[in-house]
């Protein structure tokens, strides 16, 4: 953050005033500095330059990385007591240690060398990808943004399903309207299907005090249950179908493919929604309202904002986030019929998405398209190097577990701590 | 048993908070500890009950070196703490709180509540503490729960007792009581060490007083030999005015009439009863009271916050209903909230974001919905240059400053633009002195520039300092306002709910709401006393 480092404003108009006043500005300058660089936010006014080298450097990036490398030594681990060979050098390891470790790292590179080149190391490989991040994207932008509003949406799940469903249906009963009208009337019902699902905890948090965890959780299986009733009946099956799998969309409403690979235009819109996503919540006034709320609601209503309208609008907005991940599946991979499994645990997906990218939106595209790249690369692994795909899973889980316990992490690599308030009464600033 | 520390220093990076103290506590006596906030006491505090260690120095208890490891270690040496922020289980009853810990228990693990119950019972007595052992902590008024908290030290065989900042928190009658308990366990012989950075607090209570300003102890006096005044240049390091300077008001137009207000709670519990006001421009009208007579109900009335349930508020002659909150805070409103931090600010935001709260998306700061960042950063530097907020950048998190800062921001906010009426709610709660000496300023100033200034505090130095007119608030209903002079101790009975027209012979200017101060059915003081710290 800028104040790092800057030299506290000269008093120039207050020359007159006694040595010991300057003097106790100066303390009262450095403690609030001192204590500031605790909380370490940045308020989006310093130059781009500056803002992306305070994000890298910043404790919690390093955090995330640390974390990261932390998740892929116990993962390395794993791999090699998972790896029959190195196992069998195992029983001799204080014989011939050689003889273990070679074997640990031949599996660790071979494994870690195919998650690599199978997310990353190809066309093929980049493309599926970034198909796979297009959904964990919107997800986790629909996590992100209640989050800001001090609101946690679990119902990502849920609204994916709703507006897959009804973006489905709009695009195979639908009939005889031109590309660029039914695609955009179907992804649009699919945004407002889903934004209602997110609206209705909104609406019952406000007016009735439901916890939206409680009611998002619930709307999940609601959401799921719904679609395996749906796709026993004629509305999404048609006429004479027993295969549990929804009928096709018309080819008016399916997601353009790019450069002639399974990629489709929605990581584009995707990428686009997060850029909204962004100045939505770091630039605009909207914005500040929700954090705003979101930190402090007892002042934000002193304030004359509405507690009730962000948390409507934010989980109504989420909703719609995540019911365009749902439609962008549903016209995309799963164009050919939507199955009761169409939508892959993407919501759930999207928490993690979010912790990871810290409810902010370019580290959430950034964690959207990390764990696009693992679950593609995770298949590769299983397929070249027989690790498991559970391995991805545990990676992902170790990450976040590092994420959400930073103090772990530090004491592991030996960081500076920031001193946080541990005993209520004394004051964040230690020195006061 | 007598305590010395020699030579305590402790660092933080970039600041000493603590520079070779030295402090002796003698054997039976009260020490107190003064300084503004930041000073040091607290550091000072936290190392003597282990919370910190100190990077130099030692602590000798009776003539031997001690070391502690936490506040166990400092337990078992005697020394016991009650913390500005109370240690209580809310949900737990005032026996169970203070046996926390060394709960008598069966053999086989069972608590044994009725021995719990009688121990304490016992020790209140000893101590003329008086508690409930049954009554749940949640709630009890704080200076009950406060009262829980020492009995806890007592509990635990404290000698020494620190008190850091007991009665930011109490009214006055309850720091009186608290006062009472404090000389009882000196004369028990026990030493206590009491911080407070109110000078009147340590002439009523100190026996000797020890004035720590930028980490070091720069004096020791006898409080009831040093002038107030000498306290205070000692305190700040420069000399202070401790006297409100202004001239006679000039009021103008009225601003603000309210009529016949009543307000109750969600549980048809009065707040407040059929309250009449008039403030005009350019004259400051105080209420005095102690806390939750009615006076946040009031305040929240009179801004925006609460629909009246009887009666209308009226600004220029508009009915407040027909407006909003943001409407009010934009257009002719100032509002400085009783409770900073709950309501004044946001503490993880920019002191720069905290000054636009109120404008988020109003020009010049937003345009098309998107913030006007450097516009914002100017309007912040400029207030923090204007105001006199010690950060080092406008950037800096709001939560960073100390209360007499934060307290400066807020002020500038609220003052920093066109109002017509501005209603400060303990407006130097929690500041330092040269910080309330700031306020009380720019408030005066506010007056002279045409504003008419509402300000509630329940500090009666300070109604008396700034109003032009008081009013008292008791039980919800206001009585007044009086123009000034009034004698301080007449404005102290209504406080306690006397009658206006005992003691001054009917010398209310605005006459009706003065008739009755005392319904007979008006409810115990417990019943409105939470209220305005809800």
């Amino acid at each position: 953050m800028s104040t790092d480092g800057s030299p506290p404003p000269e008093p120039t108009s207050r020359g007159s005033r006694e040595d010991s006043d300057d003097e106790v500005r100066r303390r009262e300058q450095e403690q609030a500095a001192e204590a500031d660089r605790a909380v370490h936010r940045t308020t989006g006014d310093e130059p781009l330059v500056q803002r992306l080298v305070d994000a890298l450097t910043g404790p919690n990036v390093l955090v995330t990385v640390l974390a990261f490398v932390l998740a892929l030594v116990i993962g390395a681990v794993l791999i090699a007591v998972s790896d029959s060979e190195a196992r069998g050098a195992l029983s001799y390891v204080f014989a011939r240690p050689g003889d273990f470790f070679g074997a640990a790292w031949t599996a660790i590179s071979a494994s870690y060398g195919a998650l690599v080149k199978g997310a990353v190391g190809s066309t093929n490989g980049i493309t599926e990808s970034l198909l796979a991040a297009t959904p964990l994207i919107l997800t986790g932008l629909a996590v992100a943004l209640p989050f800001r509003a001090g609101l946690f949406n679990i119902g990502g799940e849920g609204q994916v399903i709703v507006g897959g469903m009804v973006a489905a249906w709009a695009g195979f009963a639908i009939d005889g309207l031109p590309l660029l009208v039914h695609l955009p009337l179907a992804l649009l019902l699919g945004v407002v299907a889903g934004g209602l699902m997110g609206w209705l905890p909104g609406f019952l948090k406000v007016r009735t005090g439901a916890h939206e965890v409680i009611t998002t959780i619930m709307l999940n299986n609601i959401a799921a249950i719904g679609l395996s009733y749906g796709l026993t009946s004629e509305l999404f099956l048609g006429p004479d179908n027993i295969n549990p799998r929804g009928l096709s969309v018309a080819d008016s409403a399916t997601l353009p493919r790019l450069f002639g690979t399974r990629l489709n235009v929605g990581i584009i819109i995707a990428l686009v929604v997060a850029v909204g996503m962004y100045y939505l919540m770091e630039r605009s006034s909207r914005g500040f309202e929700i954090e705003a709320v979101g930190l402090n609601p007892h002042a934000a209503s002193s304030a004359g904002m509405s507690v009730a309208r962000a948390t409507i609008a934010t989980l109504a907005g989420a909703g719609a986030l995540a019911g365009l991940g749902g439609a962008i599946l549903g016209l995309g991979v799963a164009s050919g019929g939507i199955t009761t499994g169409f939508s892959a645990g993407v919501g759930f997906d999207g928490i993690t998405v979010a912790l990871l990218g810290r409810a902010r939106g370019p580290g959430t595209v950034a964690a959207g398209l990390l764990f696009g790249a693992l679950s593609i690369g995770g298949r590769a692994m299983q397929a070249r190097a027989g690790i498991n795909l559970d391995l991805v899973g545990v990676l992902s889980a170790l990450i976040i577990l590092f994420v959400a316990a930073p103090a772990l992490v530090q004491a592991l690599f030996r960081l500076k701590r920031h001193r946080t308030v541990d005993v209520p009464g004394m004051s964040a600033q230690g020195a006061a | 048993m007598e305590l010395e520390l020699r030579g305590i220093t402790k660092r933080f990076p970039g600041v000493i908070a603590n520079d070779h103290v030295d402090l002796t506590v003698r054997d039976g006596e009260i020490h107190g500890l003064l300084g503004e906030n930041g000073a040091g006491k607290s550091t000072l505090m936290n190392i003597l009950y282990g919370l910190y260690r100190a990077d130099e120095g030692e602590i000798l208890i009776d003539g031997t070196p001690v070391a502690f490891d936490g506040p166990g270690d400092a337990i078992d040496a005697g020394i016991g703490m009650v913390h500005q922020h109370f240690m209580l289980v809310p949900v737990f009853t005032v026996a169970e709180n203070i046996t926390l810990g060394t709960e008598p228990a069966s053999a086989f693990g069972q608590l044994d509540r009725d021995a719990a119950n009688d121990a304490v019972r016992e020790l209140s007595e000893r101590h003329g503490l008086p508690v409930e052992p049954d009554a749940v902590v949640e709630e009890l008024p704080i200076g009950l729960q406060q009262r829980v908290e020492i009995l806890k030290a007592l509990y635990r065989e404290a000698k020494l007792l620190i008190l850091d900042e007991p009665t930011a928190v109490l009214t006055p009658s309850e720091a009186d009581d608290l006062f009472e308990a404090m000389s009882a366990l000196r004369d028990d012989g026990r030493s206590l060490v009491f911080i407070s950075h109110k000078l009147r607090e340590h002439q009523a209570i100190a026996d000797r007083v020890s004035v720590l300003r930028r980490g070091k102890i720069v004096g020791t006096a006898d409080p009831r030999e040093a002038s107030e005044q000498e306290l205070a240049d000692l305190m700040v390091g420069r000399p202070v005015d401790l006297v409100v300077d202004k001239d006679p008001s000039e009021p103008g137009e009225v601003v603000l009439e309210a009529r016949g207000l009543g307000a109750h709670d969600e549980d048809d519990t009065p707040l407040l009863r059929d309250v009449d006001l008039q403030v005009r421009r350019g004259e400051i009208v105080a209420v005095a009271g102690v806390e939750g007579n009615g006076q946040t109900a009031l305040v929240e009335c009179i801004t925006g916050l609460r629909t009246a349930n009887e009666g209308t508020v009226t600004l220029l002659g508009t009915d407040l209903r027909e407006r909003t909150r943001v409407d009010l805070l934009r257009g002719g409103i100032g509002h400085v909230p009783e409770d900073r931090n709950r309501d004044g600010l946001v503490g993880a935001m920019s002191i720069a974001e905290n000054l636009i709260l109120a404008h988020w998306d109003a020009a010049p700061y937003a345009e098309r919905g998107l913030l006007q960042f450097a516009t914002i950063r100017r309007h912040a530097d400029e207030a923090v240059e204007a105001y006199d907020i010690r950060t080092p950048s406008s950037a800096t998190s709001a939560g960073s400053l100390s209360g007499g800062n934060q307290q400066k921001m807020v002020v500038a906010r609220e003052f920093d633009k066109d109002n017509d009426l501005l209603v400060a709610a303990q407006p130097t709660r929690g500041v330092d002195v040269g910080s309330i000496e700031y306020i009380h300023g720019r408030i005066v100033q506010e007056r002279d520039e045409g504003t008419a200034v509402l300000i509630v505090s329940s500090e009666l130095d300070e109604v008396l300092a700034l109003a032009d007119r008081v009013a008292v608030m008791f039980h919800g209903r206001l009585m007044g306002p009086f123009t000034m002079p009034i004698d301080k101790s007449a404005i102290g009975q209504m406080m306690a709910g006397a009658d206006p027209d005992d003691i001054l012979g009917g010398g209310s200017d605005d006459g009706p709401s003065s008739a009755d101060p005392l319904d007979p059915a008006a409810s115990a003081p417990t019943e409105t006393t939470d209220e305005g710290r809800a």
